[in-house]
């Protein structure tokens, strides 16, 4: 009995220092984690959305560089659906950009369509070049479409985050080469 | 008595020997105490050990970091809009606006281009293999086997993009009349459900053909598999076997799991072993693996590498062959000996360009010593200075000779590639072999066969063109065509040029309106009426320090397409030209493809292009000559080429 109860208060005496050390570890992890975000965002053209756009995904904080890469896709693949969405609608309103606005819609879906499951299926098999062949088709489509509206475009934040977030994936893609 | 206190702040360093407790009060140290106090040491210790491992995750990262930060889509950036207007400059009075070169570049249009099926359909070539749509990307073992050539390559059956990537094929008698056969190799195993990627050939001495290829598992980790024909008998060898223990290899310890792919052919050493070469990376140093073997299904990593290079990222698609120092004939994969140099090749991951040096194997320690360190693999010479990738050589023992395959990609856009239902084209094959003249280049010529498709030719013979002028070249048609030209330049105009300290690329250029004394001067492919669009394919000449002359090949795209989603850069590359050696080339024109070559193939420059205008009928061929003072004197001989029709091998499947 006395023993068990020395054995007891030596392991309940341990509980405080073991959660103390988790509490340290766990915010030494997460400091590491960002850290990891960090670095990789700094070998990118955007380095502030590329820190808010990874940060926005808690799967970001365990993720080495390919699993930044699928997320940043992944976000790419968003903000293009929700151009495409947006361009489909526009169409309806404004048949003065009918012209302009379906040659955009073709950018989005070969976006859609091609460049993102390229990307995505490259960095899960583990051929990453190819990746960055789509993240970089995209970023052009994106600036595609923006050109033809000569300096007029209604789509142009649309444009610009694709564009930009389409460069951000490509150059995390450039760190797996 | 009261327990003694185990719970010690963490920060205060911990002494076996520290009986002090916090009221101050001391007791000899007891068993339980001692207990308590080494379970919190170990605590303490596994808490420093995690920051230590954290710090260390950090320290490789940092190490990685090393990169320039990726530039966006260099080979896809579309052109400023610039005037259109052609502007005269240079030569006086004599020369009219027409006559004279356009300068500066064309107004491309900004708005999207929008493609037609009939532009996009002339892209397609008419010689040049191709599989009846979607996606293809590298050759894989290529071989002649019972009097066919086989040509395999990487094929997505979905798509016009890369993905679901299985083995294509195709059969032919001459390297070029090419007939589809059905895919040889499929995704169906774990070892390759990812994908079944590149590999190579051997042919064994009693005739059997065995086939190492990189499979991508279900688990993404790179392997190299076993395959070989079902039935030895049937000369198209249609259906492929994969060995029941794939794989034969995984990466070893050290390599990462998706920096090992695409095995050699193998070759067959003086020790009675086969062995292969794989290409990969230790940190951001491209290597050459080596590994031996005698059955091709156990293998044994050689302790060093065939050869690395600092800096230059993973080597994927190694090659390494023997070539004749006297040049003439192709060599066994296998052969050596002292009149024998060897030749190491990697496509670098990093840049998308496939890069040889010229070296001398030691197979005894099975090293490779490049002759010239400053131009070793990867930051030396390249194939071709276009598009040009994940190439592959093999021994052709029906003709002897060493036999070059490339792919070729696309520098459109891909909704382009998607509209269009296809991407990517093989070049033609060409020979390989080592230039005797100048000891240091690889010689690239089309394969004798493409000249089979030679139908009616133009000659034209001492054509003088003047300084700051163009020359139609009258001609049926000029989207297949074989050209072959010489070119002289004005000789008092040489010797008299004052010398300059020009640093000329053929990247940073102008282009073809990048004029000095002496040249540019060669020919506009692909160029309509008004020459809106035009692909300048020529030789620009330096005279550098001691009157040496410096030539420089290119192909310039800038002015190739009114379209603003296609690859305008300029390619090209310094061409050894010799004391007596004229100026020539030799283009193949096939619709969306230029391949060009200078000198007998010192250098090499594959493009495509993406006319909208100068397709079909109305598509021209012109001299130019864009130097300001120097005439140069042309003579030409071109073929119209006939089609390949390549096309299914009738009644199979």
């Amino acid at each position: 009995m006395k023993i068990s109860g020395t054995l007891t208060s030596i392991f309940l005496g341990h509980v405080p220092l073991l959660t103390m050390f988790l509490l340290i570890t766990q915010f030494s992890v997460a400091q590491s984690d960002a850290n990891m975000i960090s670095q990789t965002c700094k070998q990118t053209p955007y380095y502030n959305l590329c820190v808010s756009c990874l940060s926005s995904d808690p799967r970001s904080f365990k993720a080495d560089v390919r699993g930044l890469a699928l997320i940043m896709v992944n976000i790419v693949k968003a903000k293009a659906t929700m151009s495409l969405h947006f361009i489909n609608q526009l169409i309806q309103r404004r048949p003065g950009l009918k012209k302009p606005l379906s040659y955009c819609a073709d950018n989005y879906d070969a976006i859609l369509t091609a460049d993102i499951p390229e990307a995505v299926e490259a960095l899960q098999k583990g051929d990453p070049k190819f990746a960055q062949d789509g993240a970089n088709d995209a970023a052009n489509e994106a600036d595609l479409c923006e050109a033809n509206f000569h300096g007029k475009s209604p789509l142009t934040k649309f444009n610009k985050v694709v564009h930009d977030t389409s460069a951000t994936a490509s150059a995390i893609v450039q760190q797996l080469l | 008595m009261a327990d003694p206190n185990p719970f010690l702040p963490i920060s205060q360093p911990l002494h076996p020997t520290d009986t002090s407790l916090p009221d101050g009060s001391h007791r000899p140290p007891s068993k339980k105490l001692l207990l308590g106090v080494f379970s919190g040491l170990f605590l303490v210790f596994l808490f420093l050990a995690l920051i230590n491992d954290q710090k260390g995750s950090q320290q490789s990262i940092h190490s990685q970091e090393d990169e320039n930060v990726a530039s966006l889509a260099s080979s896809k950036e579309s052109a400023k809009p610039e005037i259109l207007r052609p502007i005269s400059r240079g030569v006086s009075a004599g020369v009219s606006e027409k006559a004279s070169l356009i300068s500066s570049g064309s107004e491309s249009s900004t708005d999207q281009y929008p493609w037609n099926n009939s532009m996009l359909s002339w892209q397609r070539t008419a010689f040049h293999f191709q599989p009846e749509k979607n996606w293809m990307n590298d050759p894989n073992g290529p071989l002649y086997y019972k009097g066919w050539y086989h040509f395999f390559y990487q094929y997505n059956p979905h798509a016009a993009v890369w993905g679901d990537i299985v083995w294509g094929h195709a059969v032919s008698r001459d390297l070029i009349h090419w007939l589809h056969l059905p895919l040889a190799m499929l995704a169906n195993q774990w070892y390759d459900q990812n994908g079944v990627w590149t590999g190579s050939a051997t042919i064994l001495p009693d005739g059997n053909v065995v086939m190492l290829y990189t499979g991508s598992t279900n688990e993404s980790v790179q392997v190299q598999n076993l395959a070989y024909p079902a039935d030895p008998n049937d000369p198209l060898l249609l259906e492929w076997t994969k060995y029941s223990g794939n794989p034969v290899l995984v990466p070893p310890p050290g390599i990462g799991t998706k920096d090992f792919r695409d095995p050699t052919t193998a070759w067959y050493t003086s020790e009675g072993k086969w062995r292969i070469s794989i290409g990969s990376k230790v940190g951001k140093s491209g290597i050459a693996l080596i590994y031996d073997t005698e059955d091709f299904i156990n293998y044994k990593l050689q302790p060093q590498a065939l050869h690395g290079v600092p800096g230059t990222g993973m080597w994927e698609c190694v090659d390494f062959y023997p070539v004749s120092r006297k040049g003439e004939h192709g060599l066994d994969t296998s052969d050596d000996g002292p009149e024998v140099k060897h030749v190491v090749k990697a496509s670098l991951d990093d840049d998308k360009h496939d890069y040889f040096a010229l070296g001398t194997y030691d197979e005894l320690n099975n090293t490779w010593t490049p002759d010239n360190p400053e131009i070793d693999v990867g930051i030396g010479l390249r194939y071709d200075y276009g598009i040009f990738y994940a190439s592959k050589t093999f021994y052709d023992q029906n003709k002897g000779r060493r036999v070059l395959w490339g792919w070729i990609g696309e520098s459109d856009s891909e909704v382009a590639d998607v509209k269009k239902g296809w991407a990517s084209l093989q070049g033609i094959p060409r020979t390989v072999s080592l230039d005797a003249k100048t000891g240091s280049n690889l010689l690239q010529w089309p394969v004798e066969e493409v000249e089979s498709l030679r139908l009616r030719s133009s000659e034209f013979d001492k054509v003088e063109v003047k300084p700051g002028s163009v020359v139609p070249l009258d001609l049926d048609a000029a989207t297949q065509l074989d050209i072959v030209a010489e070119f002289e330049l004005d000789k008092k105009v040489l010797r008299n040029t004052a010398e300059s300290n020009e640093e000329f690329s053929c990247r940073t250029s102008k282009g073809a309106a990048h004029r000095n004394a002496l040249g540019p001067f060669g020919l506009l492919v692909l160029a309509d009426d008004s020459l809106a669009e035009h692909t300048p394919v020529y030789f620009y000449v330096t005279k550098g320090s001691n009157g040496t002359l410096k030539t420089f090949f290119c192909t310039d795209q800038s002015r190739s397409s009114a379209a603003n989603d296609v690859n305008k850069q300029i390619y090209g590359n310094f061409v050894p030209v010799l004391e007596g050696e004229k100026f020539t080339l030799r283009i193949l024109v096939d619709h969306s493809i230029i391949e060009s070559f200078a000198q007998g193939g010192r250098t090499t420059i594959t493009s495509r292009v993406y006319p909208t205008r100068a397709i079909y009928g109305s598509a021209r061929l012109f001299l130019f000559n864009n130097a300001i003072e120097a005439n140069v004197t042309a003579s030409l001989k071109i073929w119209q080429m006939n089609t390949a029709f390549i096309r299914p091998y009738p009644n199979i499947r």
